[in-house]
């Protein structure tokens, strides 16, 4: 049970405390590598939370986690398949078994889904139905685009998902004036209860081999990092998820960072916004729609929510991958990343650390600390394009990213990136080449296409052919250059223009 | 109408005909509906992982565990010589399929071992620690390389004929020649397989399986244990899904923790990862249909030819019949005057192909529907022009017998295409479509109108009976088994419906238990879309034969007539006297009447004699239509479904919320195999595409924006069946096929209709842009 007087003591007794529904647990006792989906159905016996994929792209293990960002108390859904146990400190933890009352009336949500008809073999539900809370808790009017937002991370193989919208719907109206729902009600308390368990050392957890650690800030992440320069940092787990539950392979030692305040700040300045590691896409979408109304769209075809709201765009860019979506519009946009170790830090233009693939330009002992997206200088244009089999929740065969200024109808500077069509997120210099000096024509577009030839050679995989990539990164181009002068060049998916 | 009996009826709550919430739906939303992973586990239970070869073709030279059992915590480590009587689990009892290879790999992943251990964690672990030694063998994944390498068949193929085809095609005014991919599908039910083999006293033995089709997991584990199906029960409450996918595909599982479970008198668990789960389980067949058409200046068709080839996988499993219902619906809704169709069920190095919704029906009819386009685009007319020229007549209209020469007698498409293009406003869209596509430089759209028409029963005429056990205790509750399963498809609830309507009792007095062969023995499948029709006859009749009894016994101890007793809301009325049901029932207790009994039912009127290619192996159709309205961007191929309207047949349904349900999930499903659903295999005859972050199923933000379903409420089934209701599992899942004409339709606008665009399945975004790119440079 939790030790008593937690208030401002360092937990270097190596326990992990955490609210799980209405009761506090303290775990001592716990490998690196335990999911909270294994740790709630084999330890707990809670087992309305299920096992769909442990990949964390089918929902059905969606809980709740709240966690305090700043003095307040977010909740957000997870995919518990690939959320570590060591990840949760000072978090509060709702699985499906909280939302229905002690006698039994069930939530809101809960009884649209009856209602509507929203589930068929019920599998999925618990998951949608954490999914729909989440969403409940924050909009008491979701457009279908919320909705199905929301829903991006969790699969239905039954319904057709349209009993769930509807269920979605009808939900966001149900609010009984009596306090029924357990998080509205005990909001004030778990806030104190949470800030009593932010920790104020460093909390290791050794056992055998394994060690497990959760710095509290920075210094102490660069220290630990000094002192396990192999170790596996983990922010989101969206990918080292992966790497447990599908590769089985160790991720020992192990630092989560993704409770460390200091690396979740977002600050926006005149020259740009400064994103610290451990922001998560959710937490980075406005700041960056903000600035860069082009990046909006994007970041909601990242993942599904549960994804985004645990993935972050630091580990997107530390781990490296050629298909990451964020590297190649920050790229273009000029963007750098700022490194950390105990021996201080140093920072590069994003595009530089990449070297190669599975490479990056981190030695050991740093981290990803920042990332710094600069302003565009007015009237530059900057749009960025995934192409993925289906639309949401995939991971892009491509993705195109351009920035452009034109003067007095000629191109004066070009930037353009591309995800998926090589080793690493690349620039198309070839391409930029053909475009800068030229008239914004689109003439120049069919100039300049060919020129994708000598920048990419992609590959063929299940996601693409390269014929398919190479044509769609030329045409992405056009539809660039179409939009740039009004006329509408890609599927507009709502009658507001959201896409 | 009998208002009177009417206003009885409503008195009740759940009688046929009602529109109820699934009967776990409650538990669903609560996460308290227990699927056999969330059961509590028997002391001691210990966990079970497939050990799995990397090879799509090999011998197995030699197969080193040691490192496997060396693993703290494995306990046991079978291969197929461990498998006490045999190794062997052909559905199709063509003993080509075994448990685990035994010294031949024959797809990529297939597993040659499985290790028993304390946790599920330390067998999956292990099982990845074997060293196996092979030489390799020449492999074939693809259809067209299974041809040319031989074109090695799993089972005997179908051939259907009627009229002269060939001397017709030669006469006909016009004749065209294509062929189109149609690929397969991964079922990716969201509750993954998993069986849970408890071991009894002598040879017994209990497992819990997530099966379609109980009855074979039983004989599956009798025969592999070598113990008499009576030493076997098996027993299902819940499906998380199945769509044919646990069909035959649970066999495996349940066998091994059977034998392990009795081998060391322990529970065992099989639990596959998800991606075990796809690489190892079959998945619908993906074909290559080669269709030769001749037709007439109006567009009417004089003769087809048509070869349907389809990818089975190594094994035969359920190939034979999933191909010959692919002939059975070459026809789609259109009378063919001549025609000969074969089927050519492939061998290849590929995980078995198995029974998915629809079972080679959709790839039947998507060839029966290119063929339609075709001659759409070559004629330059809409293609609803021409479905409605060639449609099935009335009966008795000389253009009323199918290729396989039974009559169609309650053909009702006109009727529903009629009724649907005028709801849908399908004529005033098409103009409209047609004027923006003129204007719309890189977003083109198009709009299809498509029929189903879908043959209901086992085609192998045996599987078409079924049983249920009804019992009634002393307090009144009933109690109600029967051998259908539930997989989400609300055939539990549809059934309880027939039992509380036939002793009008509140549907609450109810309770359905889990399908267990301990109660109904024998039973077929939950598949053909058959569960209602074959369940709720048979629940009706041990319903039948209580109320038999009592009414007997009522007439007795009361001294009157039958025609003075009824049931009626909640009681039983005996001339003027109103009994509440509890209190007859008790009485009826005690006059020592039987209060429980076994139902049967078989379906009358089918045979199929499969040799002649000749019979009547359908007892009815059911029919449907959809219009898809789409947009697609001409630059990278992306779409979307902007609208989708569907009217569709359920004669009399026995609950429409559920059948709604069907229809919505059917034409997602549908939609996605249609669209986004791609398996890839890679030159090593790996599959690539083996969970949700490759192989992508349709989600929330994919579904039509306007999604407009509604039930033919006029229609009745013309048959017997139960409340003259028709199956819904199967028919609404073809609807979507106007998903993939209608992006058909946008592509062929970049050259202006002129070519049919002979757009392949799955019409990815890849696909479509392709085909854009192919019209703009012919």
């Amino acid at each position: 049970m939790q030790p008593q007087g937690m208030n401002g003591m360092a937990q270097s007794n190596g326990t992990i405390s955490f609210i799980l529904n209405d009761r506090e647990v303290s775990l001592s006792d716990i490998a690196p590598t335990t999911t909270l989906l294994d740790y709630l159905r084999l330890e707990r016996r809670l087992t309305g939370t299920k096992e769909g994929c442990a990949e964390g792209d089918c929902g059905a293990c969606t809980v709740l986690v709240g966690r305090l960002a700043g003095d307040a108390l977010v909740y957000e859904s997870v995919n518990a398949c690939i959320r570590f146990l060591g990840s949760l400190q000072a978090t509060h933890v709702v699985t499906v078994e909280h939302l229905a009352g002690k006698d039994g009336t069930l939530h809101p949500v809960q009884q649209a889904m009856v209602d509507f008809h929203g589930s068929q073999c019920g599998f999925c539900t618990p998951g949608f139905v954490m999914s729909l809370y989440g969403l409940w808790l924050a909009n008491d009017d979701p457009s279908r685009s919320d909705i199905e937002k929301t829903l991006q991370g969790n699969l239905c193989r039954c319904t057709g998902y349209e009993p769930i919208v509807r269920a979605a719907e009808a939900a966001a109206k149900a609010r009984p004036s009596a306090v029924f729902d357990p998080i509205t009600r005990e909001r004030e308390a778990v806030t104190a209860r949470l800030k009593a368990l932010i920790p104020a050392e460093t909390i290791t957890i050794r056992q055998g081999e394994n060690c497990l650690i959760v710095p509290a800030d920075s210094d102490g992440l660069a220290a630990a990092l000094a002192d396990n320069p192999g170790a596996t940092v983990a922010a989101g787990c969206t990918d080292v998820g992966l790497w447990v539950t599908k590769q089985m392979r160790p991720i020992n030692p192990v630092i989560f960072i993704n409770g460390i305040a200091e690396l979740q700040r977002i600050e926006e300045t005149e020259a740009g916004l400064t994103i610290g590691a451990g922001v998560t896409y959710t937490a980075a979408f406005s700041a960056l729609a903000k600035i860069h109304p082009g990046f909006g769209p994007l970041i909601n075809r990242i993942g599904g929510e549960q994804v985004r709201n645990m993935g972050t765009i630091g580990g997107n860019i530390a781990n490296g991958s050629p298909i990451g979506d964020s590297p190649p519009p920050l790229i273009v946009l000029d963007a750098t990343v700022t490194l950390r170790s105990t021996k201080g830090r140093r920072t590069l233009p994003l595009e530089f650390f990449f070297i190669a693939y599975g490479k990056q330009d981190r030695q050991p002992g740093e981290f990803v600390e920042s990332i710094f997206v600069p302003r565009l200088p007015a009237g530059d244009l900057f749009a960025a394009y995934k192409v993925s089999k289906r639309r949401d929740e995939d991971i892009s065969a491509l993705l195109g990213a351009f920035r452009l200024s034109v003067e007095d109808g000629v191109v004066r500077s070009a930037r353009v990136a591309f995800g998926g069509m090589a080793a690493t997120p690349k620039r198309a210099t070839t391409v930029e080449s053909a475009l800068i000096g030229k008239p914004w024509t689109e003439e120049t577009i069919h100039a300049a296409q060919p020129a994708f030839e000598t920048d990419y050679q992609p590959l063929t995989d299940w996601r693409a052919t390269s014929d398919y990539r190479m044509l769609a990164a030329k045409n992405l181009l056009m539809r660039f250059f179409l939009e740039s002068g009004g006329e509408p060049a890609q599927l507009v998916r709502y009658a507001t223009g959201e896409r | 109408m009998d208002k009177s009996t009417f206003e009885e009826r409503k008195a009740i709550r759940g009688e046929m005909h009602a529109p109820q919430r699934h009967d776990s739906a409650h538990k669903h939303v609560a996460g308290t509906a227990d699927y056999i992973d969330d059961m509590p586990e028997p002391a001691g239970t210990l966990h079970g992982a497939l050990g799995m070869t990397d090879r799509a073709h090999a011998e197995i030279i030699a197969m080193d565990l040691s490192a496997v059992v060396a693993v703290p915590g494995v306990v046991l480590v079978l291969t197929a010589k461990d498998m006490p009587h045999s190794n062997d689990i052909s559905p199709s009892h063509r003993h080509d399929e075994p448990v685990l290879a035994d010294g031949l790999v024959q797809f990529h992943g297939q597993p040659a071992f499985a290790v028993i251990a304390e946790t599920r964690d330390i067998a999956r672990r292990a099982a990845r620690l074997a060293k196996i030694t092979y030489r390799d063998l020449p492999h074939v994944t693809d259809i067209l390389d299974a041809v040319a390498h031989g074109g090695d068949l799993v089972t005997q193929p179908l051939i259907l004929q009627r009229g002269d085809a060939e001397a017709e095609l030669e006469k006909a005014p016009h004749r065209l020649k294509g062929s189109m991919r149609i690929g397969g599908q991964e079922h990716f039910y969201l509750e993954g397989h998993i069986a849970l083999a408890i071991p009894g006293e002598d040879d017994e033995v209990t497992v819990w399986s997530s099966t379609q089709h109980p009855s074979e997991i039983q004989h599956m584990v009798s025969h592999v244990l070598g113990v008499p199906s009576n030493a076997v029960t098996v027993n299902v409450r819940r499906m998380g899904g199945g769509f044919g996918g646990k069909e035959t595909q649970g066999n495996q599982f349940a066998v091994l923790a059977a034998v392990a479970a009795k081998k060391l008198k322990r529970a065992v668990k099989f639990r596959p990862d998800r991606d075990e789960d796809m690489t190892a389980t079959g998945k619908r067949h993906d074909f290559l249909v080669d269709y030769d058409v001749g037709y007439d200046d109006e567009g009417r068709i004089h003769a087809v030819h048509a070869n349907y080839a389809a990818r089975c996988g190594y094994s035969s499993d359920l190939s034979g019949p999933v191909t010959d219902r692919a002939l059975f619906h070459a026809d789609s809704s259109y009378f063919y005057p001549h025609v000969k169709l074969t089927s050519q069920p492939l061998k290849t190095n590929t995980v078995s192909n198995t029974a998915y919704r629809g079972f080679g029906g959709p790839q039947g009819m998507l060839g029966g529907e290119r063929i339609i386009e075709e001659i759409a685009y070559q004629l330059g007319k809409d293609p609803l022009e021409i479905r409605k020229l060639n449609f099935y007549g009335e009966k008795g209209s000389g253009r009323d017998t199918t290729p396989y020469h039974q009559q169609v007698e309650d053909n009702i498409i006109a009727q529903i295409v009629a009724e649907l293009e005028e709801s849908a406003d399908y004529q005033a869209r098409r103009r409209a479509i047609l004027d923006f596509n003129r204007t719309s430089r890189v977003i083109r759209k198009g709009i299809a109108l498509t029929p189903v028409k879908f043959g209901i029963s086992f085609t192998m005429t045996a599987f078409n009976q079924a049983g249920a056990l009804v019992h009634i205790y002393q307090d009144g509750s009933i109690h109600l088994n029967h051998g259908g399963t539930e997989m989400g498809q609300g055939l539990y609830i549809k059934v309880a419906q027939v039992i509380a309507d036939s002793f009008q009792v509140d549907l609450d007095r109810v309770r359905i238990t889990a399908t267990t062969t301990g109660k109904v023995p024998n039973t077929s499948a939950t598949a053909a879309s058959s569960g209602s029709d074959l369940n709720g006859m048979a629940a009706f009749d041990a319903a039948r034969q209580i109320k038999e009894r009592l009414m007997s016994f009522a007439c007795e101890r009361w001294q009157t007539t039958p025609d003075n007793v009824s049931f009626v809301a909640n009681h039983v009325k005996i001339g003027e006297e109103l009994v509440p049901f509890p209190d007859f029932i008790k009485q009826a207790y005690m006059g020592r009447i039987q209060l429980s009994a076994a139902g049967y039912y078989k379906t009358p009127k089918i045979h199929w004699d499969r040799a002649t290619g000749r019979g009547t192996p359908f007892y009815y159709f059911a029919y449907g239509a959809a219009v898809s309205e789409v947009s697609i961007d001409t630059l990278t191929g992306e779409y979307m479904v902007d609208r989708v309207d569907v009217l569709h047949d359920v004669g009399r349904s026995l609950n429409p919320a559920i059948d709604l349900g069907q229809i919505e999930g059917g034409f997602v499903q549908g939609m996605g195999w249609l669209t986004t659903e791609e398996l890839w295999w890679d030159d090593k005859g790996r599959l690539r595409t083996h969970a949700p972050s490759t192989y992508k199923i349709p989600l929330a933000s994919d579904r039509p924006k306007i999604f407009n379903v509604r039930l033919a409420e006029w229609s009745s089934n013309v048959e017997k069946t139960i409340g003259r209701s028709k199956a819904v599992g199967e028919p609404p899942f073809m609807l979507p096929i106007s998903v993939l004409e209608a992006l058909s339709m946008a592509v062929a606008s970049v050259a202006d209709y002129r070519e049919c665009p002979r757009l392949d399945a799955p019409a990815t975004p890849e696909r479509v842009l392709m085909a854009v790119e192919r019209l703009r440079r012919a």
